[in-house]
């Protein structure tokens, strides 16, 4: 294990930005992981006095790209109008793909290979592709070879309608190879392991629906979400998977999914199949004061860590542990958690985890159990069971939401952590930049207390009409 | 042969040939001084010199190419047409053109023209004369005979050679609309052999050369159309079809191109001696004399847009209505990056709806449609202010909120960074008190559809810096826009001399006169759509809105039954019913009793009263001269171009003639008629 925290040099989170979270309505949905992520990031080009060439790099976390979308985050670039001399490269952890992309970008800002690097996750689950079978695929290949009408005809003769079945690729990326499971089983086997019930998964729901409208009602999101358009004039301005009037009798109506007739996890209680993208854009502090740019905080710290894929739902506090110990902070010295919502019962597991001390002193080397986390902090305006969970983005989005979250409540630090489909957890410590002086970074002060710039973000007051105008 | 030869006995300034391996003569054109190639008389008696040599000493095949950066061959010598005193040294000229092209069609070696760039008009006739053509297939290569748009039609046996080449309906569509088209679609319709990239042209060249294959021809069902018995049925469709889109009194040219084919397309020979008499006459005629007045009318506008280098990377536009959303469409599709601002994602998204069929139907590719969506973005905060090179306000026309809105965004805009308004009808010098820089505000006046029309008013208050006012004429060359200065005096130019003549054809109206007639007289006379229907398209509210601001500071009654329709919530197109009734957004005419009505004098009353607003604008020096005055009101109102403009119209008519008729208007209709003093200014000086 490190003894420091992964970065030396200070990594600067200027600005995000995200799309709604759009919910996967049984069929393609109107945006491709590309669309998504140039409409989010395009809006922090037009509002940051950067150019998109001046970017040093673009990293992007997708895990299921289209088939037009080879190496997307290169794709994304030059749709932005990012010079071509810039590069971009794609980077795939599963659920933490857009948390791996800031991690990789604040390791090369750290290390003073690039300056200023635009990062984070998209994820277009909606279209997800449906593949031939591997019989399907040898059959055509035969039909392909086959020369003349009678050895046409005999190969025609081996097709079955078997052969038609279509493999869904969505389902395939949510299964485990290695243990032959699916996620949602994963976390019927940690809930069972820490005795979590289908009442206690339901309530968790049904409260991040709840914080969800809230959020949305008080306005927490105005500054993290740009509306996306369509060509058709539609437009998505919020994130559509919230049930503000979810309720516990509704959720108990609905059936397990993953383990039939008798599992607990629904999909009342699981994360919602959604399209989303979120985009941040990192700097050094040389790009800060080199740009004038304002700073929403600090990256601090991260920890990927490696676990038994069957209880893959724990990988957060196997992430999460090691930054609390490096940094020698107890769970009431972070302001703010965001632990994505795979499962409502993942999320439990996970608290119950740290509040065993069986499971802290076997499976995490601590002395005894780490205590209890205080859930009024945790995922204060919902998670992936109300808003979705693009895989691809939600690295980026916990994280955004996170700085925003604290700046909201002027708190100073917060922890974001996913769970990673094949055994995994990743986490990343961020801190909030006091935003109180408007004289600008200076450049003399120590890199950990720095000043930002309070750019005035007043809405200009448009009222517009069709224009009078003859012809 | 070596390349020492080539320069012997006669001094080539314009073309130049050398020799390959295999005895191909490649023949380069590049005009001596000039930036684009035009086949002047000069380059064509250089030509000959070549053509005889080539007639003397065969080689094994010729290829024409160009070493200019611009293209192939741009056409005739616009200017050289001026300068035809006659029809008969036009005709002349012409034959002697045809003779040179016929004589190098008639070599024994394969010909082929090389294209790169743009090929157009004689270019295009002098690429039909070889075997064989090549294309680039790059953006730039655009191919077309855009001669009807001069008022006149291909001389140099264009007319005689395409029928042949592609077969009829894709000669006529090429030949009638002067539509210019890329090297694959010419590839598609077989107006060139091959469209390649630009690595293969010499390759492709070559080997065309060496291996001769067939040359082109049109299929069966492109042919037949030729056939005797259909032949006079397809010229009726023709005709009837042409007769919507132009009247043959004013412009005579695409009817003579039918007529060609129809009467003459089985005789090469004869067709080639009657399209030269047909140009010559064409060519001194009055439509096309006018028509070339626009084109160089059209370059004067284009010049105001070149006295500053000024050049934007992203705008931001404020206001997502027809006018502002469509600015920012337009603007996105020339390249730029654009956010576009107003209160909420639904009022930006029929925007956004418009924008993606105006990049569907402009750029065809979905990967271009796609780059023009993305530069364009919605920004209901409005944060792109900050780093917007230009900020386009376009919102109601109301000062106190346009002042509002600068004193908030002045504050956060770039220094170097322009601010204009698309307002229509609020002086600029009102407008601009709300700025700590007054100096810095420009009017950019888009007209509707902007789209469609090409022009934009420059307007400069009294504290416009000449800097930014350059600098506005500057972005609208950017986007591909004719750029026409204005002071700003209510309703600008082209609003201040469209208002009285709507006017007028509402007080016809309220005199009984039927809408229909009024149109049509109107539309007889030139111009393109008849002012009760402009009225109705361009929303009877806003017509009264821009009509009480205008008749406010200069005088002048507003018809009580403009106020009547817009109070009982009849605003024309848009709601369905205006002066006409509308159905599936057209307007339902009944036949205009024509003969009835005392039509000289309702056609002279719409014209004598934005004749007069012409001059009025003139003396009040509006625009800085008559041509720009003229330039303006052609591509700001569409007013008649085989007229030449408002102004050159009473030069022709005689300025002492033009006063008199005025006169007799007034004593019959009243003092809206009475002439302006600029009229007398004018007469002592002509």
């Amino acid at each position: 294990m490190n003894s420091g925290p992964s970065y030396q040099a200070p990594v600067y989170v200027v600005d995000g930005s995200r799309t709604p979270f759009l919910r996967a309505a049984g069929k393609p949905g109107p945006f491709l992981a590309s669309d998504l992520a140039v409409y989010a990031a395009r809006q922090l080009i037009a509002r940051l006095p950067i150019e998109p060439k001046q970017f040093d790099e673009v990293i992007l976390g997708c895990v299921m790209p289209g088939p037009d979308e080879a190496n997307i985050a290169r794709l994304v670039s030059l749709r932005l109008g990012c010079d071509e001399s810039v590069p971009a490269f794609t980077v795939q952890r599963n659920c933490a793909s857009g948390m791996q992309a800031l991690d990789t970008a604040a390791r090369n800002i750290s290390s003073g290979q690039s300056d200023l690097v635009l990062a984070g996750g998209t994820e277009s689950m909606s279209h997800a592709p449906l593949l031939f079978g591997q019989s399907m695929v040898n059959w055509l290949a035969a039909w392909s070879r086959a020369k003349g009408i009678v050895r046409r005809g005999r190969t025609l003769m081996k097709l079955r309608p078997a052969f038609f079945i279509p493999i869904i690729g969505l389902l395939r990326g949510l299964r485990d190879p290695v243990v032959g499971m699916s996620m949602g089983s994963t976390a019927e086997n940690i809930a069972h392991r820490f005795d979590i019930s289908r009442e206690m998964m339901d309530e968790y729901a049904m409260r991040s629906h709840h914080r969800l409208a809230k959020g949305q009602e008080s306005g927490y999101f105005t500054d993290e979400i740009e509306a996306i358009y369509s060509s058709d004039g539609s437009y998505y301005e919020h994130d559509n998977g919230v049930r503000a009037d979810s309720s516990m009798e509704k959720l108990a109506r609905l059936k397990p999914v993953f383990d039939k007739h008798f599992g607990k996890v629904t999909a009342g209680n699981s994360a919602q199949i959604t399209d989303g993208a979120a985009l941040l854009v990192l700097a050094s502090e040389r790009a800060v004061n080199k740009y004038n740019l304002p700073i929403l905080g600090k990256i601090i710290d991260s920890q990927w860590a490696g676990l038994d894929p069957a209880q893959m739902g724990l990988g957060p506090v196997h992430a999460m542990t090691p930054i609390m110990q490096r940094n020698s902070f107890n769970l009431n010295e972070i302001d703010c958690w965001e632990i994505n919502e795979a499962f409502a019962g993942q999320v439990l597991a996970c608290l119950a985890a740290w509040n065993d001390t069986d499971y802290c002193q076997n499976e995490l080397n601590l002395d005894g159990a780490l205590g209890s986390l205080n859930q009024e902090k945790l995922n204060v305006d919902g998670g992936g069971v109300s808003l979705g969970h693009p895989v691809g983005a939600s690295g980026a989005r916990i994280v955004l939401h996170l700085l925003h979250t604290l700046k909201r409540q002027g708190k100073q630090r917060g922890m974001a952590s996913l769970c990673i489909g094949g055994g995994q957890g990743g986490a990343m410590l961020v801190e909030s930049v006091e935003s109180n002086n408007i004289s600008g970074v200076k450049k003399q002060s120590p890199a950990n207390e720095i000043e930002v710039t309070n750019e005035s973000m007043e809405q200009v007051e448009v009222k517009s009409e069709l224009d009078n105008d003859t012809e | 042969m070596t390349l020492n030869e080539n320069n012997n006995d006669f001094d080539l300034k314009n073309w130049s040939i050398t020799f390959d391996a295999q005895n191909i003569a490649w023949l380069a054109i590049d005009k001596q001084d000039a930036s684009a190639n035009v086949l002047s008389q000069q380059v064509l008696r250089e030509f000959e010199y070549c053509l005889e040599r080539f007639e003397a000493e065969p080689p094994n095949g010729i290829i024409i190419f160009s070493k200019k950066k611009t293209g192939f061959i741009a056409g005739a010598d616009v200017n050289e047409f001026i300068e035809l005193k006659d029809e008969h040294q036009a005709l002349q000229f012409i034959r002697y053109a045809q003779g040179l092209f016929e004589r190098f069609e008639s070599l024994s070696c394969p010909t082929l023209a090389l294209i790169d760039g743009f090929c157009l008009g004689g270019g295009l006739e002098f690429a039909l004369a070889c075997r064989y053509r090549i294309a680039c297939d790059d953006a730039k290569t655009k191919l077309g005979l855009p001669e009807v748009k001069l008022g006149i039609h291909p001389g140099f046996g264009g007319t005689v050679r395409l029928v042949p080449l592609i077969g009829p309906m894709a000669a006529m569509d090429l030949m009638l609309t002067g539509r210019i088209i890329s090297a694959r679609a010419a590839k598609r319709i077989g107006l060139v052999d091959f469209s390649v990239p630009r690595r293969h042209l010499e390759t492709a060249a070559s080997k065309t050369i060496l291996s001769k294959p067939k040359p082109q021809t049109p299929s069966f069902f492109k042919r037949c159309l030729n056939f005797r018995i259909l032949k006079p049925l397809v010229a009726k469709i023709m005709y009837s079809k042409l007769a919507k889109k132009a009247n043959k009194a004013h412009y005579p040219a695409p009817y003579a191109i039918i007529d060609l084919w129809l009467k003459h397309e089985n005789d090469p020979d004869v067709m080639m001696n009657q399209e030269a008499r047909s140009i010559a006459k064409l060519v001194v005629g009055q439509t096309s004399k006018n028509l070339v007045r626009v084109f160089f009318l059209q370059e004067k506008l284009k010049e105001q847009g070149k006295q500053s280098d000024f050049k934007a990377q992203q705008v931001h536009v404020i206001g997502a209505g027809v006018m502002g959303g469509d600015i920012a469409a337009w603007c996105a599709l020339r390249g730029l990056r654009v956010t576009l601002q107003d209160q909420s994602p639904e009022r930006i998204s029929p925007a956004i709806k418009r924008a993606a069929k105006l990049f569907k139907k402009k750029l065809k590719q979905p990967r271009l449609i796609q780059q023009a969506m993305d530069r364009l973005i919605p920004d209901v905060k409005g944060l792109g202010v900050r780093a917007a090179d230009v900020v386009i306000e376009a919102i109601y026309e109301n000062k106190e909120a346009k002042q509002e809105l600068y004193r908030s965004i002045e504050p956060q805009m770039k220094k170097s960074a322009l601010l204009t308004t698309n307002t229509s009808s609020i002086p600029i010098d009102e407008l601009a008190q709300a700025l700590a820089q007054p100096e810095r505000l420009v009017g950019l006046h888009f007209f509707n559809p902007v789209a469609m029309m090409q022009l934009i008013e420059i307007v400069s208050s009294n504290q416009t810096s000449i800097e930014q006012a350059q600098h506005a004429a500057a972005f609208a060359k950017q986007l591909g826009r004719l750029p026409l200065p204005v002071k700003s005096t209510p309703g600008f130019l082209v609003n201040r001399i469209l208002m009285p003549y709507l006017l007028e054809a509402v007080e016809l109206l309220s005199e009984g006169i039927q809408a229909e007639t009024i149109d049509k007289l109107a539309t007889d006379f030139g111009m393109p759509m008849g002012p009760v229907e402009l009225a109705d398209t361009v929303g009877l509210d806003i017509c009264l809105s821009v009509a009480e601001i205008l008749t406010q500071h200069l005088g002048g009654n507003v018809p009580e039954l403009l106020r009547e329709k817009v109070k009982n919530g009849n605003m024309g197109r848009k709601t369905g019913k205006g002066f006409y009734e509308y159905k599936n957004n057209k307007a339902i005419k009944v036949k205009s009793s024509i003969d009835d009505s005392p039509s000289p004098s309702i056609q002279e009353r719409l014209v004598s009263r934005l004749m007069n607003e012409a001059m009025t604008c003139l003396r009040e020096k509006v625009v800085t001269d008559a041509d720009l005055l003229d330039a303006g009101i052609i591509f700001g109102t569409g007013f008649a171009p085989f007229l030449g403009g408002p102004m050159h119209y009473a030069e022709k008519i005689g300025f002492e003639a033009q006063k008199a008729q005025f006169q007799e208007l007034e004593q019959t209709f009243g003092d809206r008629f009475r002439p302006d003093d600029g009229w007398d200014s004018l007469k002592q000086a002509s």
